[in-house]
This record gives C-alpha cells, sequence and structure tokens, in this order.
C-alpha cells in the first residue's frame, strides 16, 4: 500500500542525525528566501541607504515611495510611465489567451480520447513534436504570417500565438485526462442521441472542473511569465509585463535605481506567486502532471 | 448513416484549428525555416540557394561556438545540480520533518516566477560594487570576491546558480511523490535488515524514481535548449561572449542584425539538437513498453 505520508520509523529521539538534517533544511530555506528577502528590503530602502553597500540590512525606515515610482513612474529608455501599462497589458494578454487555450485544449482531449477520429494519433503526435521544437525556428516565418492577416504587433495577434503554442501541453494535459473516464459512459449517451457538443458540454465539462482549474493555473502562470514571445509579437503597444520590467532594469540611462528595479521585479512576480499560495496543492498537481506525463 | 457522418463531421470541424496549428503552423513554418537556412537571406528572405554556405559561416563563427559550448556548460550544470539538490531536499522532507508543507512552499516558490525575474534578482545579489560582495567586505573580510556576473570566466556559473534557485523544486515536487509512492514494506524489510536510511535512499530508492527523475530531467533539458530570457535578464550575453547561447544567438541575427540565413541555420541547428536529444530516451521509452507488453 502506497500511503501519503512520510515514510521510516518515526524518530525516538533527538540524534545527531536529526539535528543535521534540520540543518541541511534551514540552510537550504535560508538559500531559497534570500532572494525574495532581498527584494522586498531593497525595494524598501532609499538609494542613499543602498549605496552603503549592505544588502541584506532592513531598511532604516521603510520607504515605499520606490513602489510608488516603480508602479507609475518608472522610465523604459526615454518613456516614463511605469510598470502598470505593461501590467495591464499582461492582464489583456493573459485572461483571452487562458480561456481560450483551455477551451480548445478540452475540445482536442475529448475529441482525441474519447471519438477516437482517423488520425487522431497522428495529430497527437504532431503536436507533442511541436511542443519540444525551440521557438525559433517558428519566429521569422510566423512574424511574416502574422504580418499578412495584419495581426502581428496586435493584442489579437500575440494571443493568438499563446494559444497556438500551448496547444500540446494543454491538448496533452486533457487527453490524459480524458482518456481515463469510462468509454461507456460516452457511448450511452450517444445511443440516447447526444451529440458530439451536447456530450461536451452538459458531461465532459463539468466533469473535467478540476483539470480545468489546473490547466488554467499553469497556462496563467507560464503566458504571465513568458518573455520570448510577447518580445516579437505583442508590439510596442501591448508589451507585456516581463519585457517592460527588462526594459525598465537594463536599458537605464545613468545611475540605476535598485530600489525602483526591486520593487517593479517584485510587482511583476507578484501574480503568479499569489497564483501559487493561494492554490497550494493544485499548482503542485498542475506541474507534477506536466512534467510527468510529458 | 447520415447521422453517423454529422456526428464525424463535428469531430473533424472541432479537430480543424489544430490540424491547421500543427500542419501549417508547426511544420509548415519550421520547413520555411530550413529552406531559408540554405539561401543567402539577409534582411528578407531569397531564394537564392547557397547550398551549406551559411553552416560553414555558422560554425566559423566565435560567437556561435562560444554559444554552444557556453549552454553545454550551462546545461549539464543545471540540470545535474537541479536533480541532486531537488533529490536531496525531497529525501530531507521525506524523514518526518516538522513544518514539510512550509519547506515544501519555500523550495518551490522559485519555480513560480518568469526567468526574467530570476535574472533580474541575482544579478542584483551578485553586484559586485553593492551586492552580496560589498556586505561581506563591510563585515572585515576585504579580499572576498563574488563577481561573477561581470567576470567572464565565472558569469556562466552565476546563470547556473540563478537556474537552479529557480528550478530545483521542480526536481524536489516529482522526486517527493515518487517517494510517498514507495511501498512500506520495503522500509520495513531494508529497516529489519539494518540497512543505514542514506543507503535505503541511494540503493533503494533512487532507482526507483529513475524513470520520474528522467521525466523532470528531460523537461530541465528541453528548458536548456530554449534558455534565453534568463540570459537577457541576467547577464546579456556578456561579459564579452562569456553567456552567449544559441537561442540568443539566433534571436539577434533574426532581428537585430538582420541575418535570416545564418539565424535559420541556427535555429536548424536547434531542432536537430532536440531530435538527438530526445530520439534515445524515445527510442528506450519505446523498447521498455514493448518489453512490458511481451511480458504480459
Amino acid at each position: 500500500m502506497a500511503r501519503p505520508h512520510p515514510n521510516g520509523p518515526k524518530p525516538a529521539q533527538i540524534t545527531a542525525g536529526r539535528i543535521g538534517l534540520y540543518a541541511f533544511l534551514f540552510v537550504a530555506a535560508l538559500f531559497f528566501l534570500l532572494p525574495l528577502y532581498t527584494m522586498i528590503v531593497t525595494s524598501l530602502k532609499t538609494m542613499d541607504e543602498i549605496r552603503l553597500g549592505h544588502i541584506f540590512a532592513l531598511p532604516e525606515a521603510p520607504d515605499f515611495s520606490a513602489w510608488v515610482t516603480a508602479w507609475s513612474g518608472a522610465c523604459m529608455g526615454t518613456v516614463c510611465v511605469g510598470i502598470r501599462i505593461g501590467f495591464w497589458n499582461s492582464v489583456a494578454i493573459t485572461v483571452p489567451s487562458v480561456a481560450l487555450s483551455v477551451f480548445i485544449g478540452a475540445v482536442n482531449g475529448y475529441a482525441l480520447s474519447l471519438w477516437r477520429p482517423r488520425g487522431a494519433s497522428v495529430l497527437f503526435g504532431l503536436l507533442m513534436a511541436g511542443g519540444l521544437i525551440p521557438y525559433q525556428i517558428f519566429l521569422y516565418p510566423m512574424v511574416r504570417a502574422m504580418a499578412n492577416i495584419s495581426l502581428y504587433n496586435s493584442l489579437a495577434g500575440i494571443i493568438l500565438v499563446h494559444v497556438i503554442f500551448g496547444l500540446p501541453l494543454v491538448t496533452l494535459l486533457f487527453r490524459n485526462y480524458f482518456v481515463s473516464v469510462p468509454e461507456e459512459l460516452c457511448k450511452a449517451a450517444r445511443v440516447d442521441g447526444a451529440g458530439f457538443w451536447r456530450i461536451f458540454f452538459e458531461i465532459m465539462l463539468p466533469m473535467a472542473v478540476p483539470m480545468i482549474v489546473v490547466v488554467s493555473m499553469l497556462q496563467f502562470t507560464g503566458i504571465w511569465n513568458d518573455f520570448l514571445l510577447g518580445l516579437v509579437f505583442a508590439g510596442r503597444d501591448n508589451l507585456p509585463m516581463t519585457v517592460q520590467l527588462n526594459n525598465i532594469v537594463n536599458t537605464t540611462m545613468g545611475e540605476r535605481t535598485y530600489n525602483v528595479n526591486m520593487a517593479a521585479t517584485i510587482l511583476t512576480a507578484i501574480v503568479p506567486l499569489a497564483v501559487y499560495f493561494l492554490s497550494g496543492r493544485w499548482f503542485v498537481r498542475g506541474i507534477t502532471a506536466g512534467a510527468v506525463k510529458g | 448513416m447520415h447521422t453517423k457522418r454529422k456526428r464525424n463531421l463535428s469531430v473533424t470541424l472541432a479537430l480543424l484549428p489544430t490540424w491547421f496549428a500543427a500542419v501549417v503552423v508547426y511544420i509548415g513554418t519550421m520547413f520555411w525555416s530550413i529552406r531559408m537556412s540554405f539561401t543567402d537571406s539577409t534582411l528578407f528572405p531569397s531564394s537564392n540557394y547557397v547550398g551549406f554556405a551559411q553552416y560553414v559561416k555558422l560554425f566559423h563563427s566565435a560567437k556561435w561556438l562560444a554559444s554552444l559550448q557556453n549552454v553545454l556548460i550551462f546545461g549539464v550544470l543545471y540540470v545535474s545540480g537541479c536533480l541532486v539538490l531537488g533529490f536531496l531536499l525531497a529525501a530531507a522532507l521525506d524523514r518526518k520533518i516538522r513544518f514539510e508543507s512550509a519547506f515544501r512552499s519555500i523550495f518551490l516558490y522559485p519555480y513560480a516566477m518568469s526567468f526574467v525575474v530570476t535574472g533580474l534578482v541575482w544579478q542584483w545579489m551578485l553586484n559586485p560594487t553593492l551586492g552580496i560582495q560589498a556586505s561581506v567586505r563591510s563585515l572585515g573580510w576585504e579580499t572576498f570576491v563574488l563577481d561573477w556576473v561581470v567576470n567572464r570566466n565565472m558569469a556562466i556559473y552565476a546563470l547556473v546558480l540563478a537556474g537552479v534557485w529557480q528550478g530545483a523544486g521542480l526536481v524536489m515536487v516529482i522526486a517527493l511523490a515518487g517517494m510517498r509512492g514507495i511501498e512500506a514494506e520495503q522500509w520495513k524489510a531494508a529497516r529489519i535488515d539494518g540497512i543505514p536510511v542514506w543507503r535505503i535512499y541511494v540503493s533503494i530508492i533512487l532507482p526507483q524514481l529513475g524513470p520520474a527523475l528522467a521525466a523532470a530531467g528531460m523537461l530541465l533539458a528541453m528548458g536548456v535548449i530554449k534558455t534565453y530570457d534568463i540570459v537577457v535578464a541576467m547577464t546579456n550575453g556578456g561579459p564579452g561572449n562569456s553567456t552567449e547561447v544559441p537561442a540568443k544567438f539566433i534571436m539577434d541575427n533574426l532581428f537585430g542584425r538582420q541575418n535570416l540565413g545564418l539565424a535559420t541555420a541556427g535555429a536548424t541547428m536547434l531542432v536537430l539538437g532536440v531530435v538527438l536529444a530526445v530520439a534515445p530516451f524515445r527510442y528506450a521509452m519505446y523498447l521498455r513498453s514493448n518489453r512490458a507488453k511481451g511480458a504480459a
């Protein structure tokens, strides 16, 4: 029997081994937390304080002005409008991309596993191979194709690109989910006269809610964190937060304002972090499902 | 018969967008790019074929060769670093630990952050004038040196450090899930035989986690080939060529230097790299599934 609990005997008393174990865990936790701590304390300091060179010191008096600047005044080159533009761009890109790709992924998974049309395995194989190929080989012809249909440098364009390049992962996850659904369920509904779409909307979609949550979260963090596709396809007016963050930090003229940079970095990281901390085990389920079955 | 055909039509229609994406976008654009790599295209596509000239040029480019070497060093250290640290963390968390879920959250949260964020944070921490180096020096250790991001011999290891920080949690989660699936009887038997705990993890548990760890390693290795964001954010390829990577070389030549032929030649090599990396793995899985079928 596999158990969802720790293995091994219950430790009887504190031994040198146990102390070593905890020491290892605490050192590791320190290593993992240090960047987060550094980001936060740096963002709350003034530049004068940062110039003292005590990166780990707590701020003398927490100063939130860097946060305000990061949000609404930080400069990308000569344009100083802050990262809020990028934030809203990322929202506008991510939400429709996630909704569309989850829907298409669910349809694909359902059709491929329960209807098995001709060529299903060919299509699935193509998608899986496509998911492994580095984007760089698709980019230039995609740019030209998007320009031909007037979608290059547009919001609709970047959403379409995210949906297309998200297909392998979402299809894989939903196919693996629907494969475990008893075929009789689908057959019985068919005998009752229900068609492809009715079975999908009335039986399969409600049943797949847990998978929908997992895939949505995975896609949400993935698309929010994307840099490359946003850089190439979104266009100047729709640049996502990651791209604007990099522009703020790495293309500044004059002295770097590290407090503003770190505040902007936290602001960019905060959305996927919130998803991670609020969703807990769902996130873990998502990444393990994506990893092990991939 | 009529309804059956109608039903099939729905399925076909439902899958049509995906077929379109797979055939036109994936295969179509890939062949377009591969074709470009045999032409002398610069800013615009040209149909003047030059054979393997772009590939010859590619492999005479010091920057490309440096990129390959860098991505190899980064890849080996990053993947093995994530696997080793992830496995150790999982084994430690598997030992009936207090605050287990808190530790797990701490080890995994970097994985939710983007490579851009990861790169920027570590760039700041490793900043030689105001970062860790300055802090340690102000404590009295005047000769302390931690200048990895500006030192061309060390910059690639700065990327590894940031990468492992971001990715080790993924391996930990996968390994821990595997450890929780190991049967209690095995533990009892091993303990009765008096085998020390660390040996149980190394000799009994590690082999059983092989497939899961291989899958995690595979996933990380795929990420290595695509490595771009973290380099752009952290070092932008420098100092010199010391952190240039192939994906960045291709992007620079595609959009910065308008060198389409050379860039697509590089992209083709990248695809070839993926095929070479994945093929043995897939073949092993295929052999194993066949063997399992034969045994059943």
